[in-house]
């Protein structure tokens, strides 16, 4: 029998979900469950409104059309799968590129300053791995703004007063109560191993306290700070999903790393500029003289080689971000035609990005926020002198496992409580933590898309799992929450008595170089057994950690020791995953096997904790069984491409990617899936 | 070889609000580096918790996020003048190795070190209704078709991150004031102008009449010049108090 009302509890108390994370995906799960009548506990690192949501600058995709160059969902559909090397679930994205219109009205209605055409409608433009102006874009701080106008929306649910079925005022019970600042530190199960609840501490007293939620969505983004240096933000460690990791969640394709191609080197972090920068008509190039000693500007145009464009003739500087990345490292680690800087002596690695041609209004109007970034951190004019940048870690395509519900048209289920569940029953996921929707590499823009979709799907699907509940976690006894917040509590006692000879922050260092440079753009087995010998060592070193900091108040030490055993955990994934996939498949570039190979490795990376107790391990399987109220549903590795059939990539043939919708494949997108899919070139 | 460059910093530290026999300052000596801003300098200083007397202690804490002055955290008083920490380049301010202080905003709770409590800048944001009040997240077409001058006006007053600078320059602001400050005021103008959410334009200025309001901004005009956004907020400050003039005069005409 399921619980009466969602609302409240049989004995009478009000019952509500637990969102951890207030980015996009967070927040828009938030709006969803708050329109079902489901008041939210939401959990964050930081005031939501800083989340790492706002570095996104290019923009969101929504195939509207509003061009008339005949872009549809349908096209949107092929080019996301195969951008992705066809990794990726195909009905996920069949049903995010169709709800993408009418995610960016809802946008639009919430208030978001998207840039307008002259007849006052949204503007779009390029991003990469398309010929079509799919991306609705607000400046070049797109994502500051989607993430603000979900925010507000949220903040007005904190106002609002939670309700009885009869519409009574439950008194002193708001819809959404924040919990800013406050770090998850692991989730509280129950005996039959359902997701009942979370452990936390508030990041200012320290103290650690268990919640009751009668499901929990973890929507806390990427791990990027394992690479150290990258574009994300210092939050993203990935602490979050490795802990529901280590609990028994599967996290899949870890190995799925995206390296942008354009940032800005950085001494604290590498700031990212925008692939929209392209999408308007910035284009990459090194002078053709490798020792040339002129300023950028000062080189005439027939001494530079633009040689995206020169190889990609079809998508030129907008190819996706995989290939971009590679092609820059081969011109500037592989060929040594970096710029030239004359005071070092040494080409360094650096290519041009250049704007300098387009006209000055424009820049403004749609890229500002960008090449501001641009302007103060390196001190250089931008809209004069072409920008220096070389490519940076970006994005996880990889992250917790998820579920979906395929509908009769190839979409998703809308409300199927298995939509963005993982194994874990009562756990849900959502935005870059899942895995779902970007294969082995993500399109630009895409990834706005997928957080606020993910939160579409995710607030739905735990309103069904809610309302099929047969006991609310708020009538469990007490005692399962308090053994999970002193669990915690202890392991966070332990840390302050931490008293060895390392420090953290320089293990983090160690951890970083090697992974940055051994575990993104190129990756060879040999090279990765050391990466992996080397997570090993650091493993055995953490437990020697001294705690930089006893004091009782603000210890952001402690906290970063157990974020740094997190990312041991998590980079472990990342780095055996690699190792293992004897292919090269988006993002995953092996030179000694340089193929796709559609017949072995056409499949799911799925991966489990495990651990003698000191050093973690992965469990890697081909299948597992997963309860969602009381049905089991057996899981395999197989990839869903029923919808677009994997074919190879070429991205030199203009409208290689969208071939299929606009009929110039053989027997369509999906009409032959029967024909097995044969071995692949990677370019 | 040349000499190795060293970058000082004198940290104003206290471990907790009521700890004030704690509050101290700390000099820190770490080695420069290329591209050096006070976060990365800050990150040294976690690496090896070492003052430039050689004392051990615990690493100063601070708080940032995103590190390219977008999500506002890293606010911060260097060399006495409120900025994101992120954006502030150690070659700037420091050219000829001149000492940098640093020390956290005054106007915000202290929470230890560098962390102050800015919550009070996101309550107001609920206090001024600073929303579109939706009907819903489901499908229900397109926004309302906006000019280009529109967007242009509305755009600049989005990028707000609730940072705490204009706040922390403004003289009106601080114990003894319930100032709402312009952070929030500049909010009401951007809701004010979207045309749905004019349609709630009264409830914002309502919000701001009465104590507190926009009438107790004192004109110093301290905000603009430091607002790391260049958000034009004398403009807004000034918008506000227009239309909050005319809805007190003609208000109750319309109701």
């Amino acid at each position: 029998m399921a619980q009466k009302s969602s609302i409240v509890t049989e004995s009478g108390k009000v019952r509500r979900v637990i969102v951890v994370g207030g980015g996009l995906a967070g927040l828009m799960t938030v709006i969803k469950l708050c329109e079902a009548g489901i008041p939210v506990d939401l959990f964050s690192l930081v005031p939501v409104k800083r989340s790492h949501s706002v570095c996104a600058q290019g923009g969101i995709n929504a195939s509207v059309n509003t061009k008339g160059e005949g872009d549809s969902p349908e096209v949107h559909l092929e080019e996301t799968a195969y951008g992705g090397d066809f990794l990726a679930n195909q009905p996920p994205i069949k049903g995010m590129t169709y709800a993408a219109p009418g995610i960016v009205y809802m946008l639009d209605r919430m208030g978001v300053p998207f840039n307008r055409t002259p007849e006052g409608l949204l503007d779009f433009r390029r991003f990469g791995g398309t010929l079509y102006h799919r991306t609705a874009f607000a400046g070049a701080t797109t994502g500051q703004q989607l993430l603000y106008a979900l925010d507000e929306q949220v903040r007005r649910y904190e106002t609002v007063d939670v309700e009885d079925a009869r519409g009574v005022v439950i008194r002193g019970e708001k819809m959404v109560r924040k919990w800013e600042l406050w770090d998850f530190l692991g989730l509280v199960l129950d005996d039959e191993g359902r997701a009942r609840g979370i452990v936390a501490q508030d990041l200012k007293t320290m103290a650690i306290e268990a919640f009751r939620g009668d499901a929990v969505c973890l929507a806390t983004g990427g791990p990027g700070m394992i690479f150290g240096k990258s574009t994300n933000s210092v939050i993203n460690t990935g602490t979050a999903a490795s802990a529901a990791y280590q609990a028994g969640a599967c996290y899949a394709n870890g190995e799925f790393i995206q390296v942008h191609p354009t940032a800005i080197p950085g001494a604290d972090k590498l700031r990212l500029i925008s692939e929209s920068v392209r999408g308007e008509g910035g284009r990459i190039w090194v002078p053709k003289d490798p020792k040339e000693r002129r300023r950028g500007r000062d080189v005439p145009e027939k001494e530079r080689d633009y040689f995206l464009e020169a190889k990609y003739p079809g998508y030129g500087n907008l190819v996706p971000r995989d290939i971009a990345s590679r092609e820059l490292f081969l011109k500037c680690f592989h060929e040594g035609r970096g710029v030239f800087n004359p005071k070092s002596g040494k080409n360094e690695l650096e290519v041009y990005l250049d704007v300098t041609h387009l006209p000055k209004d424009l820049l403004r109007k749609k890229l500002a926020g960008v090449l501001e970034i641009y302007e103060k951190f390196v001190g250089e004019d931008p809209y004069e002198n072409p920008m220096r940048i070389f490519p940076a870690v970006h994005y996880s395509m990889g992250g917790l496992w998820v579920d979906f519900e395929k509908s009769a048209d190839g979409k998703l289920v809308v409300g199927s409580p298995r939509n963005q569940a993982t194994n874990i029953p009562g756990l849900y996921a959502a935005g870059e933590v899942d895995y779902q929707y970007h294969g082995a590499n993500r399109l630009g823009a895409n990834s706005l898309l997928s957080c606020i979709y993910g939160g579409m799907v995710a607030g739905p699907a735990i309103a069904s799992y809610v309302k099929n509940l047969k006991t609310s976690s708020f009538d469990l006894k007490s005692s399962i929450f308090d053994k999970a917040a002193k669990r915690e509590q202890d392991r966070y006692d332990a840390i302050l008595k931490m008293d060895g000879k390392e420090n953290p922050y320089v293990l983090h260092q160690e951890l970083a170089q090697v992974m940055l440079r051994d575990c993104t753009i190129e990756r060879h087995n040999d090279v990765l057994d050391k990466v992996i010998a080397k997570i090993d060592e650091l493993e055995d070193r953490w437990h020697d950690i001294g705690v930089p900091d006893t004091t009782p108040r603000a210890n952001q030490g402690a906290q970063f020791v157990r974020h740094l055993r997190n990312m041991l955990v998590i980079a472990r994934v990342i780095a055996t995953g690699a190792r293992n996939r004897d292919e090269s498949r988006g993002a995953h570039y092996k030179p000694d096997f340089k193929q796709r190979d559609d017949e072995n490795w056409l499949r799911t990376t799925m991966a489990f904790y495990q651990t003698d107790g000191k050093r973690s391990a992965v469990n890697f399987v081909r299948s597992f069984d997963y309860t969602m109220l009381d049905k089991t549903i057996h899981v395999t590795d197989a990839v869903d491409v029923s919808l677009v059939k994997p074919r190879p990539r070429r991205y030199e043939q203009a409208g290689a990617a969208s071939a299929a919708a606009k009929g110039a494949v053989d027997g369509g997108a999906a009409q032959k899936p029967k024909e097995q899919s044969t071995t692949a070139t990677a370019e | 070889m040349p000499e190795k460059r060293i970058v000082r910093i004198k940290v104003r530290r206290q471990d907790g609000p009521t700890a004030n026999e704690t509050q101290r300052w700390e000099e820190f000596a770490v080695e420069w580096h290329p591209q050096m801003n006070i976060i990365s300098a800050l990150m040294e200083i976690q690496k090896n918790p070492v003052t430039a007397d050689g004392k051990k202690v615990p690493p100063v804490v601070w708080e940032s996020c995103c590190l390219e002055e977008v999500c506002g955290a890293c606010t911060m008083i260097i060399n006495g003048k409120v900025r994101q920490a992120c954006s502030t380049l150690i070659d700037k301010i420091s050219p000829n190795g001149e000492t940098i202080t640093i020390e956290p905003m005054s106007k915000f709770p202290l929470v230890r070190d560098l962390i102050v409590d800015r919550s009070r800048m996101f309550e107001d944001l609920k206090r001024v209704k600073a929303w579109i009040h939706l009907d819903g997240s489901h499908e229900l077409g397109p926004g309302p078709r906006q000019s280009q001058e529109n967007q242009e006006e509305a755009y600049p007053l989005s990028r707000c991150m609730t940072c705490g600078c204009c706040l922390e320059a403004c003289p009106q602001v601080g114990p003894g004031s319930d100032f709402i400050g312009p952070a929030a005021i500049n909010q009401v103008r951007l809701f004010n102008l979207h045309p749905s959410g004019k349609m709630h334009a009264a409830e914002r200025l309502e919000a701001l009449m009465g104590p507190g309001g926009v009438a107790d901004c004192g004109k110093a005009q301290n905000c603009v010049e430091v607002c790391p956004k260049e958000i034009p907020l004398v403009d807004s400050i000034a918008s506000v108090s227009r239309q909050t003039t005319k809805h007190l005069l003609f208000g109750w005409l319309l109701k």
